[in-house]
C-alpha cells in the first residue's frame, strides 16, 4: 500500500511482513521465499562461524544486506549475559544497531524470561542498541519495554514454532490500544489467516519464519502470507463491520411485490 | 622459520604463527572481515584492530557470523 509505511527507530519499511531465514531446504530456497514474501525486514541469528569446512557458503551471499535490513537475534539465549554477548556481538558483524531480543525462560516452550528481557533491554538502549524485545502478550510489559527506549514491541501469537495461531486476541488488542508504539506480532502463525488477524487486530507487522519454511511449498506460502497481511491491513483501516447477532437484509424491502 | 603458538579458535585447539594477527588468522582460514564478529578472550573486536592484536598462546579466539533463524 503506498503510503503506508512503517517507521521503526528511524528505518522505514514498506512491508509489514517480516521474516525469518531458518530452517529452509537451502540458501536458494530462503533467497525465492524471502522474494515471494516481499518483506524488508529478514532475521538472522548469530553463530560460529564454520572454520574446517570453508566451502560452505555465507547466507548473506544470498540474502543481500544492501537490498534487505538484517535483524540479528539473540535466539538460544536463556539469560541476560549471554542475550547481551550475542547483541554485541551481533553489532560487531552488523551493519546496523538493530538487535531483535529474546531472552528465553524454558526450552520446552521457549517463552520469553520478561523479567531478564527488561533488564537485558535497559542495558542495550543505554548502548544506543535499536532495540525490538520479543515478548510475552502481556500489556504491563509491552509497556514498560516502551518505557525502556524500545521503539517497537514484539508480543507472541503462541510458541515458536507452534502454529498454533493467535491464542489471546484480547490481550494483543489491549497492547495495540496501551502502547503508543508499533506491535509487531512475533511467533506463532501457522497459516495466512493467522497473520491476516493479526493485522485486522491493528498490529503494525507480523514476523514469522517457521510458518513459511515449514510449509509443504515455502515459496508459496511466502507469497501468501504477504497478502494475507496486505489484506489484513486494508481491512483494519477500512474499519469492519461491527458484530451483530440477528441478520440485517442487504437488498431493500422497498419495491418489493 | 618462526615459532608456532597454540590457540582456541571456535572452541578448536589450532596452531599459529608466534607473531601473527588476528587479522592473519582470518586470512589463513580465509574469512572475509566483512560481517564477522570477533571476541578474543571475551572481549569483542573493532574490525579496525583485527590487524593490530597479535595471539598470545593459550588465547580464545571466537569468529561469529549470520545464519540463518528466526526466533
Amino acid at each position: 500500500m503506498a503510503g503506508d509505511q512503517l517507521t521503526i527507530g528511524g528505518f522505514e519499511f514498506k512491508s509489514r511482513l517480516f521474516v525469518g531465514t531458518g530452517k529452509y531446504k537451502d540458501f536458494e530456497e530462503t533467497k525465492k521465499a524471502i522474494e515471494a514474501s516481499g518483506a524488508d525486514v529478514v532475521t538472522v541469528a548469530v553463530r560460529r562461524v564454520n572454520i574446517t569446512d570453508r566451502s560452505k557458503e555465507n547466507l548473506l551471499d544470498y540474502i543481500d544486506p544492501k537490498k534487505y535490513t538484517i535483524l540479528p537475534n539473540t535466539a538460544g539465549c536463556y539469560n541476560v549475559e549471554d542475550a547481551l554477548r550475542y547483541a554485541r556481538l551481533a553489532r560487531a558483524a552488523g551493519v546496523s544497531d538493530l538487535i531483535k531480543l529474546e531472552v528465553l525462560g524454558d526450552e520446552r516452550t521457549l517463552f520469553p524470561d520478561t523479567v531478564g528481557l527488561l533488564e537485558a533491554a535497559k542495558i542495550l538502549v543505554k548502548e544506543g542498541f535499536i532495540v525490538l524485545p520479543y515478548t510475552n502478550d502481556d500489556p504491563i510489559v509491552a509497556q514498560k519495554l516502551v518505557d525502556i527506549g524500545c521503539p517497537c514491541v514484539m508480543p507472541l501469537a503462541a510458541p515458536i514454532g507452534s502454529g498454533l495461531g493467535i491464542r489471546n486476541p484480547y490481550n494483543l488488542k489491549i497492547i495495540m490500544e496501551m502502547v503508543k508504539v508499533p506491535i509487531i506480532v512475533d511467533a506463532g502463525v501457522g497459516t495466512a489467516s493467522d497473520a491476516a488477524l493479526a493485522m485486522e487486530l491493528g498490529a503494525d507487522a507480523v514476523l514469522m519464519n517457521t510458518a513459511i519454511a515449514g510449509a509443504k511449498d515455502p515459496i508459496a506460502m511466502a507469497e501468501a502470507m504477504k497478502y494475507a497481511v496486505l489484506a489484513g491491513r486494508l481491512a483494519y483501516k477500512a474499519g469492519r463491520i461491527p458484530r451483530k447477532l440477528y441478520a440485517t437484509a442487504s437488498s431493500p424491502i422497498e419495491g418489493m411485490l | 622459520m618462526l615459532d608456532r603458538i597454540d590457540i582456541q579458535v571456535n572452541g578448536e585447539e589450532r596452531g599459529c604463527r608466534a607473531d601473527a594477527t588476528v587479522g592473519d588468522l582470518l586470512r589463513e582460514l580465509a574469512i572475509k572481515t566483512e560481517r564477522v564478529a570477533v571476541e578474543l578472550n571475551l572481549e569483542i573486536l573493532d574490525r579496525k584492530e583485527f590487524d593490530q592484536r597479535i595471539l598470545k598462546p593459550g588465547d580464545r579466539v571466537e569468529i561469529l557470523s549470520f545464519i540463518g533463524g528466526g526466533s
